[in-house]
């Protein structure tokens, strides 16, 4: 009998936004075309995407990487010997070895790239459920302190500690409780959560069942944003596949947990990335933020207490879990423990996902890791943490990092996302696009985001226009002071952030009276 | 619009906490949009007012209140595409079909929007086709898609 030749092609819909559909296809004709017996398997992405989509085809050495790969390339490069692993000119090497990837510390996305996704069987073979079982013989109380031991914080941005939100939700009384994932990534820059989702959903569902047994909770959501389809169909998928092996349901793995788990889909508002908009979407609501306190810990969804942590938060206590507190808690610097999924984008030549411990410099990925521009210009400015983030020069590439260097900076690190501009920017344009994006996406409630955003727009055009320059320069300042001190959340408190960074690191830019082409047309409907 | 068909849906989440948004989704996915005519009924069915209702349907920008065309094109125009020529492409469509992003053709057959992030932020530009991603996007292959749109 003749073995298949396992190769592996990315469902990832980065990959497949590039065309891997089609090359899973090509190779499935041209192995009967040619006789051969291939057995393909749909892997999650390596986060190298600038090689997607990448083809690995297991070789007695290991596992041979090829890419990027066009369908029409593939009848060539299996007559040539693809599924033997030939010396060709797209061969990458055995793809474990790449130095891209080798130096980094993948602990969150360790099995990302490597597995089928919906096979729960790849997922135990690779170190799955691990974590779940350690925590069932354990005590919740004690799951909690192993969490606050390793000094996890959340990774949506605001960084947190996990296992003191745990310990809030674990002394509540009340008889229902929920865990609720923020799995609504709305930030540009930021695709970890998806890549999460669509390459190891069952971490996610095993973090969030260790979750609800830490705390007490019998009931989760994972709250989605609707522009990720792929990343919501994988969900649904792996959850109903937990379902059939005991791991969600009542008496998960045979313990007294009862845990059910839903997907719900947002419609299509950044707001709700916020946790108390995304608790008021979850009932059925206007995602409108809500005062704080109450914290969501003790009065959350639907006024029960609530554990919301981010997917990366969530998916990163199995390994806490099956490995302990110390090993997570020796990576990192400072009061940054353990490792940062970080997320090159924009104009990057190497963009994609670089996991390594905190403290790791900005340069260090920009220029290191992610090789500079896509275009081969020279790196002008590096948004860091998402559209609510600063603006940095390349003055500033030696910073670490880790959540107080950057805040001490004017910035932040945020979910980790990083977007490359080269020298083309205008960076008056950014800023005006920063103030347009809280405009839209502002969920009206408080007056110094609602109608400031709208106000920073008209003063920002009127700086670019030499109208009073120095008075509308000073009056923006003001309105920024407003619009930090005067909001009830982060999307009005932050927008000032790129806003002021662009000023500060770029002030060129807002010196000639230069036309600033971003307009955005009307998105007015729903906006109050 | 069938009232009957929005009963159904609403029966189908009704066991669910705070089905409202699931409903909505699942009226959209059913019709295309959620026409006017189908708020007072969810209203009545969910025990909400008319006001709450159309509150929801309008805050969330997935929902429309007419049929989109039957091919829909999301350009991303977050940061990281803007980084690598977004707007190139918004200009493309707009000097091409003559569209504003946000708009439907004449002939119903496509409807041209923005959306902030698709996740794809390391193969951008990006844009969402009937739900389907793509990445490295340049003017001529927007050109083939919305061709390939108006030609259906």
């Amino acid at each position: 009998m003749i073995t298949p030749v396992t190769v592996y092609v990315p469902r990832d819909s980065a990959a497949r936004s590039v065309g891997a559909d089609d090359v899973a296809d090509a190779l499935v004709s041209a192995a009967a075309r040619h006789g051969r017996l291939i057995r393909v398997v749909r892997n999650g992405s390596r986060g190298m995407l600038w090689l997607e989509p990448l083809v690995e085809v297991a070789t007695p050495d290991g596992r041979m990487g090829y890419g990027p790969i066009a369908a029409t390339d593939v009848d060539g490069l299996v007559a040539a010997g693809l599924f033997d692993g030939a010396d060709l000119p797209q061969r990458l090497g055995v793809v474990d070895e790449l130095p891209w990837l080798a130096a980094q510390n993948r602990v969150t996305f360790t099995r990302i790239g490597i597995t089928d996704p919906l096979s729960p069987d790849d997922y135990l073979r690779h170190g799955g459920v691990v974590g779940l079982v350690r925590a069932l013989q354990n005590s919740p109380a004690d799951v909690v302190a192993e969490v606050t031991d390793s000094g996890l914080r959340g990774r949506g941005g605001a960084g947190f500690p996990a296992g003191i939100k745990w310990k809030t939700v674990l002394d509540c009384t009340d008889d229902l409780k929920f865990v609720c994932c923020n799995a609504d990534e709305g930030d540009s820059g930021t695709f970890a959560d998806r890549m999460l989702m669509e390459g190891d959903p069952f971490l996610l569902i095993e973090g969030m069942t260790i979750a609800a047994y830490a705390v007490g909770a019998t009931e989760g959501y994972i709250y989605i944003r609707s522009e990720y389809p792929d990343a919501v169909a994988t969900t649904r998928a792996a959850i109903e596949i937990a379902y059939g092996r005991g791991w969600l349901g009542d008496n998960v793995l045979g313990s007294p947990l009862n845990f059910d788990l839903h997907v719900r889909v947002g419609g299509g508002a950044y707001i709700c990335g916020e946790e108390t908009s995304m608790l008021e979407s979850l009932e059925g609501k206007r995602g409108m933020v809500r005062a704080k306190p109450p914290i969501p810990a003790i009065h959350g969804l639907f006024g029960k207490p609530t554990v919301v942590n981010n997917v990366l938060t969530l998916a990163t206590v199995p390994t806490v879990m099956a490995h302990g507190a110390q090993a997570y808690q020796e990576l990192g610097v400072e009061r940054s423990r353990g490792t940062q999924v970080f997320q090159l984008g924009g104009n990057i030549k190497h963009g994609g996902i670089v996991e390594t411990a905190f403290g790791i410099t900005l340069g260090e990925l920009v220029d290191g890791y992610g090789g500079g521009t896509r275009s081969g210009r020279p790196v002008r400015a590096v948004q860091v943490g998402g559209p609510l983030g600063a603006y940095l020069p390349r003055t500033k590439f030696e910073l670490p990092m880790d959540y107080e260097a950057f805040a001490a900076a004017g910035a932040m690190v945020g979910h980790g996302g990083i977007v490359v501009f080269d020298e083309t920017v205008d960076m008056a344009a950014q800023a005006r696009f920063a103030m347009e994006f809280c405009a839209a996406e502002s969920c009206g409630k408080c007056t110094p985001c609602r109608v400031g955003a709208v106000r920073g727009v008209e003063v920002i055009d009127r700086i670019a226009a030499d109208e009073h320059r120095d008075e509308n320069l000073a009056l923006l300042e003001d309105l920024c002071d407003v619009m930090t001190e005067g909001s009830l959340c982060a999307m009005g408190g932050l927008t000032p952030m790129p806003v002021r960074s662009a000023i500060t690191h770029f002030p060129d830019d807002f010196l000639a009276g230069q036309p600033i082409p971003l307009h955005i047309s009307a998105r007015t409907e729903g906006q109050p | 619009m069938s009232t009957a068909l929005v009963r159904d849906i609403v029966a189908t989440y009704r066991g669910q906490r705070g089905a409202l948004l699931p409903i909505l989704h699942a009226v959209q996915e059913a019709l295309g949009y959620i026409p006017p005519e189908a708020i007072p009924v969810l209203a009545d069915e969910l025990n909400l007012s008319r006001a709450d209702v159309h509150g929801v349907v309008s805050f969330y920008h997935d929902f429309r209140s007419a049929p989109a065309g039957r091919t829909t094109v999301r350009i991303c125009r977050g940061e990281a595409c803007q980084a690598v020529g977004a707007e190139r492409l918004v200009s493309h469509v707009r000097d091409a079909c003559g569209m504003s992003l946000g708009e439907t053709s004449l002939d119903g057959s496509l409807t041209v929007e923005q959306v902030f992030c698709l996740g794809n932020c390391a193969l951008g530009p990006a844009a969402q086709v009937n739900g389907r991603l793509q990445g490295r996007l340049d003017e001529s292959r927007l050109s083939a898609i919305l061709d390939e749109a108006v030609a259906q």
